[in-house]
């Protein structure tokens, strides 16, 4: 009998052991984050869509590391005045079913682009000031735009060219399905499982050179334990969004190399300033309502920001995978001013200046965040909410899932809201309108400002940098800009988060501000 | 037996509506899903656009007319995010649930059902005992935990076993079963272990209870009295006797373990059903939380039924009983 | 069990010798396992722990001015950095003391656990006894509403419930509750046919006594016995649920954690080895469950009938 037993332990040992994931010497599978949601690469405007689409399809203007515009399929481009563009497109690129790139192909596509049925986050945005198309030759295009739109350029960076056949009767399901994923990428579509894998393999006539893959498997983990598992086991060589938890063991680990970045997205608080008496959820510490809404003076707001101890969140709750803020981008960005440093932590200070504005014992009030959208989210909010109650406030944290959380922020129902921002553009100036502007939807303006924030001058200094073709000067506008709404603590910017990627030992992964996780940014280590 | 039937089937179709009419408006409560599928860099209009292309700009009780309208001739809808008829995501991914539930109530019956019968024929011994402690403990274990310990064992200790997803699959009379190949069986051994380990409590507790009232009752004295041996005793007369509750309870049991299934996947990046409810629900996605819904209440109408007919067909008193009343 | 029924219709013996009395009996039977015993001692320190908390925590891990997030994810056994003392079970990923917040977690638990199943029990038994006593279309209409429920999945209604109604104590003893009272409606109903037809309400009825008296004297007490068992595994069953509910994202707010979201919380950090921010509250959850299961087992066998012979 015990013979029996451990023949039969031994054959089960045997059976299971690793069947040394025989990995092709150029194969790679990849753990991400988030679900890709179609492979329609103008169906949804969502990051982890653009992020793995942008292995199969390329746009006219590409986005290196930092977010800086370098050639795609557009060579050079120009503003030939305040209402024209000129782009030139790049010669002898092939799509992955032969045919040649031409300027039609880009006049279909920006036809198509807006118009995909059901979308629920269009490219609509992106191709919207184009006015009026022409096509000199069959590499060079002219684009008339409505206004003055120096964002032109970084605008198209977003929407993926397609063959003129596939752009003009192509639907969702034929790009699902990989009848329609033609594009001129480095890799050609194989396989997609929703919610499961997507897998790709080498485009060996890609124009820009050799890839390191001949098969790219990307997974879908969205829990962040069985991510991190699946690297320990060797189920995937590479994964985006390590976990901070896990960051200390893995530096340590031998097998395992990591890779960061900060990047575009800061996590910032908007007060609610809707209105000049009343605000939700903040009263005074016996309960009685306030005779008028603290936030809308500059003296609270500035103690507010001085209060949070953003080294220590830095540092404690983000494992030190997040840079403290001054301003919506990290300074090496477009339009960011140096001049701006994050606020010293000052709990005595804070309550000086809340005495000076009246509130010499502080007020009751309710942080409100998310709890599943950004990095440690609700930690952050709970960190917060402990800063403030030294500097005497009394703090209330309420997370919830970022479904509800959404939705009651913008109807202006929280007083004090966790928030984040990524800025796709790579420039301050979008985000500098889009989260401070006086809120103007019809314009344009303040789209997406929860807190109300209303400044007519800082207004006029953002419409009117938006406006300004030259580079130089915009750029000095939109930092002055900047620097007169972050005096006046419009919001309050907390911190940059740090982006961490995770290799297996022997490969490299190059890492980006837009958090992209990319195929072709992963080589092996030494190459 | 006809009558019985139809009037099943009238309340069936009445609690599916009343339910999505409910879950309709619940989720309506929750919040707006276009703060959440929306770039939050578009514009006013590009909100506006997509608030009309997904219906979402007609008053609520329009869209649930809408929703049953098209419900009647089978069409549920398509999901916001995915873009594709909500029912088909369900479909897509009702077998890999289906395969993971099946696989977990093969363990707990194959396991459960002969401990539990040693545990209540000798339930002062120490592998009676044991077992019962066992089972106390496999009982209070939360699944989550427990699934996790497994990874870090098994997978990442061991390596024996992948951490995450479904192995390879083949199709089986059209549809895509993962048990039939080697990748298939290690990747589902982890994930079916997890999820069965809280129904094979539950049978090992409910065998054993069973087991012991069973030993006491006449017909196994007289059975023991006519000289038959206890194999004989027991692998005919207490096991058949046992046999009918448990049955019911296993089938009433086989629902709940897809529902519970939710956690498995989570943890397990199992791709089924589970998994997808909890992702819709985070997102919004209105048309495949119904749709999901309505598929697993349907499911849970016909265990119900079919394990009702079951019970009276098996359980002679029940037919004689139904039998006498007339 | 007529036991209780039965001193009541017949005379009273003459006071000779001492009869023991049905709890004396009980409390035997129950001491007869050891292992019943250990887990009553168990529950009852446990119980006692979570209703002393505010007095015997070193900290009050729900009071925001007492956590200090430098001193967070501190192994068991390291010392505070501003006051120096020693935090015995270590901290967590918000500088909550990991000892305090076990205590105080097991009351949250405790509590709702309990709550949810004694207004559970008490809907339950009220729509299941009327059912039960007023039979036709009164029991038809309970019992369709009860079936109805318990087709859906426990963890799915919760889910959904929840997801509207947001977090907080009170919205998940409601949605347990809601969960809850149809299993106890349809036990107590079963229960109560069965002892309907016993000759004991037959007498009652032929002696004229009042419904309510009847219902409440005689119909009631008999149908308690499964009921306890139930609601005591119940109890178990609505903490674990609770728990379940907290990792998937949902139920009590971050600041009050019961031990369901301090396992969940320290879940992430249980491959990087910071083990004790799951572990420990995991042992208390685990020792909590275990010791209502042994209590309930040994319940359920002093009072199934059949297996007094």
């Amino acid at each position: 009998m015990m013979r029996m037993l451990q023949l039969a332990a031994a054959l089960l040992v045997v059976a299971l052991a690793p069947a040394a994931h025989a990995q092709k010497e150029r194969e790679v599978s990849i753990g991400l984050q988030a679900a890709i949601t179609s492979i329609d690469p103008h169906y949804h405007n969502l990051s982890p869509n653009n992020s793995l689409l942008l292995h199969v399809f390329e746009p006219l203007v590409k986005r290196d590391a930092n977010q800086k515009m370098v050639p795609g399929l557009a060579v050079s481009w120009k503003a030939l005045d305040d209402l024209t563009w000129e782009f030139k497109l790049r010669k002898g690129v092939k799509f992955h079913d032969g045919t040649p790139f031409t300027a039609d192909d880009v006049v279909a596509t920006y036809k198509r682009a807006p118009n995909v049925p059901n979308s629920p986050s269009s490219f609509a945005t992106f191709t919207k000031p184009i006015v009026d198309t022409k096509v000199v030759d069959p590499y060079t295009i002219v684009f008339k735009t409505s206004g003055p739109h120096v964002l032109l350029p970084s605008d198209l960076g977003s929407v993926y060219i397609l063959p003129k056949a596939v752009a003009e009767k192509a639907t969702t399901e034929d790009f699902n399905s990989g009848k329609a994923a033609i594009g001129t990428g480095p890799y050609k579509f194989v396989e997609y499982v929703p919610n499961q894998r997507v897998v790709l393999k080498a485009n060996y006539g890609y124009w820009g050179g050799e890839e390191p893959w001949d098969k790219v498997t990307f997974k879908i983990l969205t829990n962040s334990a069985a991510r991190v598992a699946a690297l320990l086991s060797g189920d995937v060589q590479m994964i985006e969004t390590v976990p901070t938890s896990d960051i200390a063991q893995l530096s340590s680990d031998k097998k395992f190399a990591l890779a960061d970045k900060v990047s575009n997205r800061v996590i910032y608080v908007h007060l609610n300033q809707w209105n000049d008496k009343t605000v939700p959820f903040v009263t005074a510490k016996d309960g009685k309502p306030l005779d008028k809404n603290p936030f809308k003076d500059a003296r609270v707001r500035k103690a507010l920001s001085m209060a949070i101890n953003r080294d220590a969140i830095a540092e404690r709750v983000m494992e030190k995978k997040a840079v403290p803020a001054a301003q919506l981008l990290p300074d090496f960005f477009y339009g960011t001013s140096k001049k701006l440093k994050p606020p010293k932590y000052d709990p005595e200070g804070a309550k000086k200046l809340l005495a000076e504005a009246g509130y010499p014992n502080g007020f009751t009030l309710t942080i409100h965040g998310p709890n599943n959208r950004y990095i440690n989210d609700d930690k952050v909010a709970q960190a917060i909410a402990q800063f403030y109650s030294r500097a005497g406030l009394e703090a209330k944290v309420e997370t919830m899932p970022s479904n509800v959380y959404f939705t009651r922020a913008t109807k202006g129902e929280f007083g004090y809201m966790v928030l984040g921002w990524g800025t796709e553009s790579g420039e301050q100036g979008s985000s500098l309108r889009s989260l401070l502007a006086t809120h103007d939807p019809a314009k344009g303006m303040g789209v997406t400002n929860r807190g109300r924030y209303s400044n007519p001058a800082f207004d006029k200094e953002v419409a009117d940098a938006l406006v300004t073709m030259d580079d130089k000067k915009r750029e000095a506008m939109i930092q002055h800009a900047a620097e007169t709404v972050m005096n006046d603590t419009g919001l309050i910017p907390i911190h940059y988060e740090v982006s961490t990627w995770a290799t297996a030992r022997g490969l490299k992964y190059t890492p980006r501000t837009d958090q992209y996780t990319l195929a072709t940014e992963l080589k092996p280590a030494g190459k | 037996m006809l009558a019985f039937t139809i009037r099943r089937f009238g309340q069936s179709l009445f609690v599916l509506v009343v339910m999505s009419f409910l879950v309709f408006i619940g989720v309506y409560a929750i919040g707006n899903p276009i703060e959440l599928l929306v770039n939050p860099q578009a514009d006013e209009i590009e909100r506006a656009r997509a608030t009309a292309a997904l219906g979402l700009d007609k008053p609520i009780l329009e869209q649930y007319g809408t929703f049953l309208a098209r419900g009647a001739q089978g069409d549920l809808g398509r999901s916001f995010v995915f873009n594709v008829p909500a029912i088909q995501l369900i479909l897509d991914r009702l077998p890999a649930t289906l395969e993971l539930a099946l696989a977990a109530m093969v363990i707990a019956i194959a396991l459960g059902i002969p401990l539990g019968l040693l545990a209540g024929l000798r339930p002062h011994s120490f592998a009676g005992r044991a077992i019962m402690a066992g089972s106390i403990l496999g009982f209070s274990l939360p699944t989550f935990w427990v699934g996790l310990v497994l990874i870090m064992f098994f997978s990442v200790h061991l390596g024996w076993l992948p951490p995450n997803g479904r192995g390879e699959t083949v199709a089986l009379f059209g549809v895509q079963v993962s048990f039939l190949t080697w990748d298939g069986l290690k990747h589902l051994a982890m994930p079916a272990l997890n999820l069965a380990l809280f129904k094979l409590s539950l049978l090992i507790r409910l065998t054993r209870a069973s087991t012991r009232e069973a030993v006491l009752q006449d017909y196994v004295k007289y059975a023991r009295a006519k000289g038959l041996g206890p194999r004989r005793v027991i692998g005919v007369h207490v096991l058949k006797n046992i046999l009918i509750p448990i049955v019911t309870v296993i089938g009433l049991e086989l629902g709940s373990v897809i529902a519970f299934a939710i956690i498995t996947e989570s943890i397990f990046a199992w791709p089924g059903t589970g998994k997808l409810l909890i992702d819709s629900i985070n997102q919004l996605d209105r048309p495949v939380i119904v749709a999901y819904l309505l598929v697993i209440v349907t499911i849970f109408i016909a265990i119900n039924f079919v394990v009702d007919v079951l019970y009276s067909v098996l359980d002679p008193r029940v037919r004689l009983g139904a039998a006498a009343a007339h | 069990m007529g036991v209780l029924a039965d001193d009541d219709t017949t005379p009273a013996p003459a006071a000779a010798a001492p009869v023991e009395s049905p709890w004396r009996r009980f409390a035997s039977e129950f001491a007869e396992s050891r292992l019943a015993l250990l887990g009553l001692a168990m529950l009852v320190a446990i119980i006692a722990l979570a209703l002393a908390a505010p007095w015997v925590s070193p900290q009050n891990p729900y009071d925001l001015a007492q956590l200090d997030v430098m001193d967070s994810k501190l192994a068991p056994g390291e010392r505070s950095s501003t006051t120096g003392k020693p935090y015995w079970l270590g901290t967590d990923d918000q500088g909550r003391d990991m000892l305090s917040g076990i205590f105080y977690g097991i009351r949250i638990s405790l509590f709702v656990g309990v709550t949810s199943t004694v207004i559970a029990l008490a809907i339950g038994l009220a729509m299941g006894l009327a059912a039960a006593y007023f039979g036709g279309k009164v029991d038809a209409v309970i019992m369709r509403i009860a079936d109805i429920q318990l087709s859906f999945p426990s963890i799915l209604i919760a889910l959904v419930l929840l997801a509207m109604l947001g977090q907080g104590v009170g919205k998940i003893i409601v949605a347990l509750v809601t969960v809850q009272w149809a299993y106890y409606a349809r036990t107590v109903r079963s229960s109560a046919m069965v002892e309907r037809q016993k000759e004991y309400i037959e007498a009652a009825q032929v002696l004229a006594l009042s419904r309510p008296r009847i219902v409440f004297r005689h119909l009631l007490p008999n149908c308690l016995p499964p009921l306890i068992v139930v609601a005591t595994v119940q109890v178990a069953h609505a903490i674990q649920l609770e728990a379940a509910l907290s990792f998937l994202g949902l139920g009590l707010p971050i600041t009050e954690p019961s031990i369901g979201l301090l396992i969940s919380n320290g879940f992430q950090y249980l491959l990087s080895g910071k083990y004790w921010i799951s572990f420990y509250p995991g042992l208390a959850l685990l020792a909590t469950i275990v010791a209502i299961n042994l209590v309930a087992d040994q319940l359920r066998d002093i009072l199934n009938p059949r297996l007094k012979k």
